[in-house]
């Protein structure tokens, strides 16, 4: 992966730059030395890495504001970090940049339930926003898998989804506005609590810009109160295009499943191996959730299985417990830590037409034949988006960057068919050169002119998302 | 007035405007300060490229009539989710609503406190920047993180971005019932209350609204619930007993008198045909009843109390009259001279005027689109 050559007068300048940063913060907060800034050299792509010229990790907006007028007036990248679980090098650093880091700011400032939101400072992780409000009913819907451990900032500078999109939208819809601190210092409020925005929707803009228009230090989300329950039902099909199919009819029949997720063959076989969930052996295999009362729920999955049952499934299995839905989410939930098992995996995040799953799954069936290497296939159903799973072995040499060619090729097959290459892990570096199969020069020059407005010295998170060709001109700018 | 055809012709039409063009889909939402300049119509743009049902996904040319894309639509059971408005009988408009000028403006309806506003449902757009240039961002799938969003800044930009030549939607199945929990006589502070427990119950509320002067002249509140017959006969009971001990609480069922009721709040229908300017006033809903106090004039509270449309004497400033307030108003029925003297749109503080001056100075450098609309 291609990134700018660091400039000289930045790493010759790292005294004086540590020197000040730590005038404007506590003594722990500036990190400085070799072998702690190791500590940030990567993400959860951990296929690149680059320690950063030195990391501070900031307590309050105020501060968060001194670093960047400080790096602003020095020139220095500013890489912002949220808990380091990008999938796509969303925080990998260059040699000349600050890691800003903001794991340090994790309170909760507000809860309003009369009005269902939540103000966080944004290092807060996605899991203990919900932990902040459930045992008052209340949930935070975005849940990427990694909710454990990312941040509230990570997943607004991504635009983070998770399993429940089809009913609850993914962080944009569920950010009701932020504190945003530009490259200069200049601190921002935008959006609020109330619903919509009152001029142009910088939010929507900010949010999946990743972490190249500002750093955002504070949230207002939207809480949701907590269904009465929830049940999925899980089947199987001997065909990807039947399960195709029913996914599309039970949508066609005017349920809203809170998830309908898909594995197919080699992923089912993986998962039964490791977690003996007691999956059927078949081609694919489907798992819906709905929520509701108990009355509810029983009757959504009826008709449900109503509509599954006309497929001709291998296995249909409605939950009735509590325990009955953990055994039908065990394989799933256990998937790419059973894919893992096998072998290294690199694990995609293309979105497509549902309706083109058969074919997608067909022609990725062939690439692998044809590239020598294994892939399981885990799917957001509902909503297209994709997760295929490469396997490789880091250790053989060629094999990794076999394996990137093969999932560039998937997802320019994504694009091919009328969908996108990422859907909610973020382009980041990973899918940075290849924007020019899904936009035009001109659909990125647009982008591009945003950043030019809100970072016209383009300090923040460099050599991401956009080609290094294309934004040559706008980052040339800059020097 | 200039009518391209296609998107083409529409990016040459930009491209080569010697002065301001004043943006045109169905007329019928005169929302802003007036605008003079050429008309750029977009009606030669029309028409469903595609429509998946099975995919919960369409993509229409923005020069489609609304009324056609529901329609196609309703035909495969399926809605915009957002339940636009219909400004027309607010605004005393005639002609037919684009999809184009419902995106323009980002305009949604009561379900906009269960399924999001216009640009939670806008999944792709294509537009023709003030260069004359043509840009597309987001697509045809709901998932989709590539790039910056420009779709949802489009969205409500009021033409100022740029033109719309093409809207994508994620779309969602019609339901098969509709209920309206009424409750009779409660004030606005005790309305607002109320909603907010209605919205933080599990129960999917899919519109709160409140009139302190109903059909008869008393206060009204509404809830509705949506879905499948059992489940809402289910979740109506559970929320009158929610509910229970805040007024006389009965529930409606009959399917033309609930949608009746909704669509007088949608379209604000209290107003329609009164002497006044209309306000727009968006604020989180436990600020709503006194916002309503302070404005003084007859009011109509959706979204739980955070959406307050307001009536008042023609020319009022009532952002003068508010004071300080967390949120924005926007005033929505005037005559020219008051859309032309007072800011139509709430004024930002500077640093966001300035991202806001700055994103319009990019995309529209010879500043020919709509030109001052949004002030």
């Amino acid at each position: 992966m291609e990134m700018p050559a660091p400039n000289p007068a930045i790493l010759s300048a790292k005294a004086r730059i540590v020197a000040r940063l730590r005038g404007v913060l506590p003594a722990d907060a500036v990190i400085d030395a070799p072998e702690e800034t190791r500590a940030y050299e990567c993400d959860a792509l951990t296929a690149y890495r680059c320690a950063p010229l030195a990391a501070v990790l900031p307590s309050s907006t105020a501060e968060v504001a001194a670093i960047l007028k400080i790096c602003h007036e020095e020139g220095v990248p500013v890489v912002p970090r949220g808990s380091g679980t990008s999938l796509a090098g969303g925080a990998l650093p260059t040699a000349d940049s600050v890691i800003l880091g903001v794991a340090r700011m994790n309170e909760v400032l507000e809860t309003d339930y009369d009005n269902r939101f939540i103000r966080v400072q944004t290092g807060r992780t996605n899991l203990s926003v919900t932990g902040a409000v459930e045992t008052d009913g209340f949930f935070y819907a975005p849940d990427p898998s990694s909710q454990l451990a990312c941040a509230i900032a990570g997943n607004i500078a991504m635009n983070s989804g998770g399993a429940h999109c089809l009913k609850y939208g993914v962080t944009t819809n569920n950010l009701l506005g932020v504190t945003l601190v530009q490259m200069d210092g200049t601190v921002v409020e935008i959006g609020g609590a109330h619903l919509d925005a009152g001029g142009l929707d910088l939010l929507g803009l900010i949010c999946g810009s990743e972490g190249q228009l500002g750093v955002v230090t504070e949230a207002t989300l939207r809480i949701l109160p907590k269904p009465e329950g929830a049940r999925p039902v899980l089947i199987g099909y001997d065909s990807n295009e039947v399960a195709g199919q029913c996914v599309s009819d039970i949508i066609k029949a005017g349920v809203l499943p809170v998830a309908i997720e898909f594995m197919d063959r080699p992923c089912i076989r993986a998962t039964e191996d490791f977690a003996k969930a007691g999956y059927p052996d078949c081609e694919a295999l489907l798992i819906v959730e709905v929520e509701g009362s108990d009355t509810e729920i029983d009757a959504q999955l009826g008709v449900i299985s109503q509509i599954a049952r006309k497929h001709n499934p291998v296995e249909l299995r409605e939950s009735r417990s509590a325990e009955e839905s953990a055994r039908i989410w065990l394989g799933r939930k256990s998937a790419f830590g059973a894919m893992g098992q096998i072998n290294d995996y690199m694990c995609l995040d293309g979105t497509i037409p549902v309706n083109e799953l058969p074919y997608v799954l067909r022609r990725i069936g062939e690439m692998s034949k044809d590239y020598g290497l294994d892939v399981g296939n885990v799917f957001h159903a509902g909503d297209g988006n994709m997760h295929p799973l490469i396997l490789f072995d880091a250790n053989k040499p060629g094999d990794l960057e076999k394996c990137e060619a093969f999932g560039a090729d998937i997802l320019k097959l994504c694009v091919e068919v009328g969908g996108c290459l990422t859907g909610e892990h973020g382009v980041g570096i990973e899918k940075r050169d290849l924007m020019g199969s899904q936009f035009s020069d001109d659909d990125m020059q647009a982008q591009m002119r945003v950043k030019d407005v809100f970072d016209p010295t383009w300090l923040l998170n460099p050599a991401k998302v956009f080609p290094l060709a294309v934004s040559d001109a706008h980052r040339g700018v800059a020097a | 007035m200039l009518s391209p055809v296609d998107e083409r012709e529409m990016s040459e039409a930009v491209a080569g405007a010697e002065g301001p063009l004043r943006l045109v889909g169905g007329g019928t939402r005169a929302i802003g300060r007036p605008v003079v300049g050429e008309g750029l119509s977009t009606a030669g743009l029309a028409g469903i490229e595609l429509y998946e049902p099975g995919a919960l996904t369409i993509v229409v040319k923005a020069g489609t009539p609304l009324a056609e894309v529901q329609v196609a639509l309703a035909a495969e059971n399926q809605r915009l989710p957002f339940e636009p408005m219909d400004h027309r009988g607010l605004l005393g408009t005639e002609g037919d609503p684009t999809i184009g000028g419902l995106v323009a403006v980002n305009v949604s309806g009561p379900r906009r406190v269960q399924a999001g506003a216009c640009r939670d449902s806008l999944i792709g757009v294509r537009f023709v920047d003030g260069r004359g240039t043509v840009v597309k961002n987001g697509g045809r799938v709901m998932k989709n993180v590539t790039g910056y969003d420009l779709v949802k800044l489009m969205a409500g930009s009021h033409g100022t971005l740029g033109v719309l030549t093409e809207v994508a939607f994620k779309v969602l199945p019609g339901v098969e019932t509709q209920a309206c929990v009424v409750i009779n006589g409660l004030s606005n502070g005790a309305a607002v209350a109320a909603m907010s427990r209605a919205l933080g119950s599990p129960f999917e509320v899919s519109g709160a609204a409140h009139t302190p002067a109903g059909v008869d002249g008393h206060p009204v509140t509404m809830l509705r619930l949506e879905g499948f017959a059992d489940s809402v006969a289910y979740r109506s009971a559970k929320l009158k007993e929610l509910l229970a001990g805040d007024g006389e609480i009965t529930v409606e069922t009959d399917p033309v008198r609930v949608a009746a009721a909704w669509q007088s709040v949608r379209d604000v229908e209290p107003f329609h045909g009164r002497d006044g300017d209309v306000w727009r006033v968006s604020v989180k809903p436990s600020d709503g009843p006194d916002i309503a106090a302070r404005a003084g004039g007859d009011v109509l509270f959706d979204w739980g109390g955070g959406l307050v449309w307001v009536l008042v004497a023609p020319g009022t400033d009532l952002r003068a009259q508010l004071g300080d307030f967390a949120g924005h108003a926007t005033l929505i029925r005037a005559r020219e001279e008051t859309r032309a003297s007072l800011p139509v749109f709430q004024p930002e503080p500077a640093p966001v005027a300035a991202l806001t001056e700055g994103l319009r100075r990019q995309f529209d450098p010879k500043g020919i689109l709509n030109p001052g609309i949004m002030s």
